[in-house]
């Protein structure tokens, strides 16, 4: 019968079931959007992980960030262009040995990482200090010790999206835009000019 | 087992009585916001179902629930289906961290405001996928609009946020309620109020940016397919959004079920009446501002987004941190 002590592992196996079935939907689904739509529940079956890690705050990060912000944006460009993916996926068997073999290290290594045989149980460390708030231990640390690991990631950050600007702008000849600044001082006597017009001469 | 069902009974009651009040407030918002803009325009709103017009919104319902719902040929039938879904149970699913009252929250998530924030993020993705489910150039403009405004909105929005966090060092709903605001700091957080008060507007996608359905240009953006149940869906999903975005408001900055201006002999009064009231004012501001502004064009949203309120609210959490590191009042301070 259910108890109370087994509704976490009931709701990790429930997570991680939904994660696999939906990672394997990504890379499976014929239509890109389904696939897209498959990562965003992905992201959310991990952030459920997360929640039961008692790491809440990476979890709501995870959704905001990615879920909120990041799948947007695949899905926005999913949904603009028109790849033929079809003609994509002409290639695609001849990539199956070297994705097995980066499969089978991933495998070996998360083994080797948690020195798991098969019958031994692996379970999360318990929180090392319950009563500060998981959000409060990452400030602490984050803009102190790892200070300069964080900035360098802001830097990288900032250069990709410089980056990106620069690749995708260009200035276009003949485009009018809406000077605000240009507008508000215009005064009326600027703008037109008022003229006594006599009767049968006009302008 | 009976120690599994006891909690989940009182769990799903407690859900269906929140969503049950929600769905009449709902209701009510729209008679409100006719009755209001009515008024606004010398007109009377609804007179004619029920004493002064009381059981419109339930007359509305019953028509749009008993009309045909119309599938086009050619849009993908499940996303098209599951979009309205998704807007209506977002709209939902956020109360569960909502402090009604001293201690009358669903869950007291450690990350409320982190939680509040995730799943307002992702109301966009209704828009989005009706938009492209529904195979139609209107309803794909709008989904594109809606997406890219409430993206940007958002930001400024998060910047807020940080703000407020900053003067009451908690992302817990109640304990943000529940932090001393000195009048100093609320002085200070008045700009940030009036931003977070726009961007709403905006992420909401009403008037005056509810650009994504823009009838003149779009004939209903997203929504131009929808009929019946799928776009009643719709239409509870946008006013319990506005519901919830009022409630976060009045959580951050007009201090949830406290007593305004902690005038004392009002207290009497009990605090989810007047965290209501808080949230009926915010409204008010809703239909206000659909009643006295023209819809922005596209380009001036945008710039409003990222050339405004984006650098404004910026600017503002360095002072506000500098503020308070200098006066030595940031919260938590003495933990590291």
């Amino acid at each position: 019968m259910i108890t109370p002590d087994m509704l976490p592992s009931l709701a990790f196996y429930g997570f991680a079931f939904i994660l696999v079935v939906s990672a394997l939907g990504v890379i499976t689904a014929k239509n890109p959007v389904y696939s897209v739509l498959l990562l965003i529940l992905a992201f959310f079956n991990a952030a459920g992980l997360f929640v039961l890690l008692g790491a809440e705050f990476v979890a709501m990060i995870l959704v905001i960030v990615y879920v909120g912000a990041v799948a947007v944006l695949f899905l926005f460009v999913v949904m603009m262009l028109d790849v033929d993916f079809k003609s994509l996926r002409k290639g695609a068997m001849h990539y199956v040995p070297l994705g097995v073999l980066l499969g089978g290290v991933l495998l070996i290594e998360l083994f080797v990482l948690f020195k798991a045989r098969f019958g031994t149980e692996v379970f999360p460390q318990a929180d090392t200090l319950p009563e500060i708030s998981n959000t409060q231990q990452i400030g602490a640390v984050l803009y102190t010790d790892y200070i300069f690991a964080f900035q360098v990631a802001g830097l990288i950050l900032l250069v990709a999206m410089i980056g990106a600007i620069v690749l995708t702008h260009r200035t276009r000849p003949n485009v009018r835009r809406q000077n605000v600044a240009k507008q508000n001082a215009t005064t009326q006597e600027d703008a037109m000019e008022i003229q006594q017009v006599e009767t049968g001469k006009g302008i | 087992m009976i120690e599994i069902l006891m909690p989940l009974f009182w769990i799903v009651l407690h859900i269906l009585i929140t969503v049950g009040i929600l769905l009449v407030a709902v209701a009510y918002t729209t008679y409100a916001e006719r009755k209001v803009m009515g008024a606004m325009q010398r007109r009377q709103g609804p007179m004619l179902v029920g004493p002064f017009g009381l059981l419109q919104p339930i007359a509305d319902g019953i028509k749009l629930l008993s009309k045909e719902t119309i599938f086009p040929e050619r849009a993908n039938k499940l996303v098209f289906f599951l979009a309205p879904m998704l807007t209506f149970t977002l709209a939902l699913i956020a109360w569960a961290v909502i402090p009604i009252d001293q201690g009358l929250a669903m869950s007291n998530l450690n990350v409320g405001l982190l939680y509040l924030f995730a799943i307002s993020s992702m109301g966009v993705y209704g828009v989005l996928m009706a938009g492209w489910a529904s195979n139609s150039r209107y309803a794909f403009l709008g989904g594109l609009r809606s997406a890219a405004q409430m993206v940007s909105y958002e930001v400024s929005m998060g910047l807020v946020i940080v703000t407020v966090l900053l003067c009451v060092g908690s992302l817990n709903l109640t304990d943000i309620i529940e932090a001393p605001r000195p009048f100093w700091m609320q002085i200070m957080l008045f700009p940030m109020f009036i931003i977070f008060l726009i961007s709403i507007l905006a992420e909401t996608n009403r008037a005056p940016f509810d650009l994504p359905e823009g009838e003149s240009e779009l004939s209903g953006g997203f929504l131009v397919e929808y009929s019946a149940f799928a776009f009643t869906l719709f239409f509870l999903g946008e006013y319990a959004n506005m519901i919830l975005m009022s409630a976060m408001t009045s959580i951050l900055f007009l201090g949830g079920w406290h007593v305004p201006f902690g005038i004392e002999f009002l207290s009497f009064v009990p605090g989810f009446i007047w965290f209501a009231l808080k949230i009926s004012a915010v409204l008010f501001f809703f239909v206000w501002a659909r009643a006295s502004f023209p819809r922005y064009r596209y380009d001036q949203l945008m710039r409003l987004g990222w050339k405004v309120f984006l650098p404004l609210s910026l600017v503002w959490v360095v002072v506000v941190a500098g503020v308070l590191i200098a006066t030595g009042t940031l919260p938590n301070m003495e933990a590291f």
